[in-house]
């Protein structure tokens, strides 16, 4: 099953070009990898599939994302990022307990049942292996949690909403290696019901995570397919440049 | 000159300056303190004026600033806080904002007898209120609404963009992202815009001049359409339109005008270093 249509869409910011007429499918229930060195229009993308791109001033969009065969212009704005949930490059609780932070989204959407937020609270924490670590701190402030736990509780926060897809726009930027290792666990467990696109700045963790990977440079999709494929066998020699290091 | 010196005086002139501007603060507070401590009593404190204002307290201009100062805060704090999240939050940056946003800087640096003008026409001749505490209220009010507006501004701006941006990645409407984000990180700026703003409207003598203050009325307003003294209206009139009056009362009434405004301005550096240590990003 398809889960998003691009088709011809480019981005401009004023006379800066982001991203140039690409057009591909990510498909229900796939970790899209997307890999590129900066200033690719990786997170541009990433931000267009749930339109955070719209805060930007003076962007300009052309072309169209389909979400399940509906223009994501369409779509009410909050639907699209309720349907579509992100977890940001890095950690960013809200000022508030854990509680409130994975419950937070949920009580924006109405549900205000005490028993049932609390639930969906530790549904949430334990689809992002966080429940043992804070269940009986609860009340306390998010700030307190070290980075991998902030991390995987802005995850929790994310799944507390039951979004379709999940936006990862480079999770472990900030993380040590066995949080990194915790989170992407996270992911490939996720993605049994989850749809989830990863940018990524770190190849390897393309390769470890994602089914199929993307290449994008200076705005273009430079090739998309199959992450064994791409890894052993790029049709593009860019691919092949950047994936073995010689530029980034 | 070596660079050893030339540091050593820029030292001086840079201590000098800073000395200059300690100083007469300091001594403004120190006389005041030397000579209107002696004066104050109780029944300074709780009683009436008395014998043309010779004898008695000043029991009257206190309340009637709290009251006038209470009134200003009610009528500015809503409008200047809605207006600085329509500013911050929805208004997009072209000509007009700007222009609004210059012209609130702008009117902070108006005269304050500008604004006792400006008051009398609306309030006290269009509006038909009369000399009364609602004009001198709402003319205390306008004069302070630029510092509300501005303070509460800076206060919203310095919310984290991150902030918003996750309360809204998660499906939250703007205005609930205001509501629920935004405005709970941005209550300390607020709060201490709000206290700046009051001490400057406690001590503003011009706004109230033709607006509100009474010359000499020994009992309590009744309504906020009756007149009121006010501490610093009355200061001005037992120094200059009263004569012989005693020093123990005029340096009496500027040290609790004074204590009143140097306790607001404490308070709000209180709040807002108690928020700031509690502010977790």
């Amino acid at each position: 099953m398809v889960k998003f249509e691009i088709k011809d869409f480019s981005i401009s910011f004023g006379a800066v070009r982001a991203l140039n007429r690409v057009s591909f499918e990510i498909k229900a229930n796939e970790i899209l990898g997307i890999i590129g060195p900066s200033n690719s229009g990786k997170t541009t993308f990433l931000r267009s599939l749930n339109r955070l791109i719209d805060l930007t001033p003076h962007f300009k969009q052309e072309g169209t994302i389909h979400l399940e065969g509906e223009d994501l212009r369409e779509i009410d704005v909050e639907e699209v990022r309720r349907r579509v949930g992100m977890v940001f490059a890095l950690p960013l609780p809200l000022p508030l307990s854990i509680f409130d932070n994975v419950a937070y989204g949920v009580r924006m959407h109405g549900l205000t049942h005490k028993t049932r937020v609390a639930e969906r609270v530790e549904e949430s924490l334990k689809q992002a292996y966080l429940w043992d670590e804070v269940k009986d701190r609860l009340g306390e402030s998010a700030f307190k949690l070290s980075g991998g736990q902030q991390q995987r509780l802005c995850i929790a926060r994310t799944l507390a909403v039951e979004p379709e897809v999940i936006l990862f726009d480079e999770p472990c930027s900030g993380l040590d290696p066995i949080s990194t290792a915790k989170v992407e666990d996270a992911m490939v467990i996720l993605k049994r019901n989850y749809t989830i696109v990863l940018v990524t700045n770190n190849v390897k963790q393309a390769a470890r995570v994602s089914d199929r990977t993307a290449f994008l440079l200076g705005g273009d999709l430079i090739e998309l397919d199959e992450t064994d494929k791409i890894f052993t066998a790029p049709r593009d020699e860019r691919t092949a440049d950047y994936i073995s290091g010689k530029f980034g | 000159m070596n660079s050893h010196r030339s540091q050593k005086l820029a030292f001086f002139c840079l201590l000098l300056a800073t000395l200059l501007v300690v100083i007469p603060v300091g001594m403004v507070v120190v006389i005041i303190v030397q000579k209107g401590l002696p004066g104050i009593s109780w029944e300074f404190l709780t009683d009436v004026p008395r014998k043309g204002m010779r004898a008695g307290g000043i029991y009257p201009a206190i309340i009637g600033t709290l009251y006038l100062v209470t009134g200003a805060i009610v009528f500015a704090l809503p409008i200047g806080l809605l207006a600085a999240i329509y500013l911050s939050e929805y208004s997009r940056d072209n000509f007009l904002t700007r222009v609004i946003r210059l012209a609130i800087v702008n009117l902070s640096g108006v005269p304050s007898v500008v604004y006792g003008l400006f008051g009398l026409a609306l309030f006290v001749v269009f509006f038909n209120f009369g000399a009364s505490i609602l004009a001198g209220s709402l003319t205390l009010g306008i004069m302070i609404l630029p510092i509300v507006i501005t303070t509460s501004r800076e206060a919203l701006e310095s919310v984290p963009e991150a902030f918003r941006e996750v309360s809204l990645s998660l499906g939250a409407s703007k205005w609930q992202t205001i509501r629920h984000v935004v405005l709970p990180n941005a209550i300390p700026g607020i709060l201490t815009g709000t206290i700046l703003g009051l001490g400057r409207a406690a001590g503003e003598t011009a706004p109230i001049l033709f607006t509100v203050a009474a010359f000499y009325l020994p009992q309590l307003p009744s309504s906020i359409f009756d007149q009121a003294m006010a501490l610093p209206y009355h200061l001005y009139v037992i120094s200059t339109q009263v004569p012989n009056v005693d020093e123990k009362i005029r340096y009496g009434t500027a040290f609790v005008l004074l204590a009143m405004v140097l306790f607001m301005n404490l308070l709000a550096t209180i709040i807002r270093s108690r928020l700031r240590k509690n502010k977790r990003w």
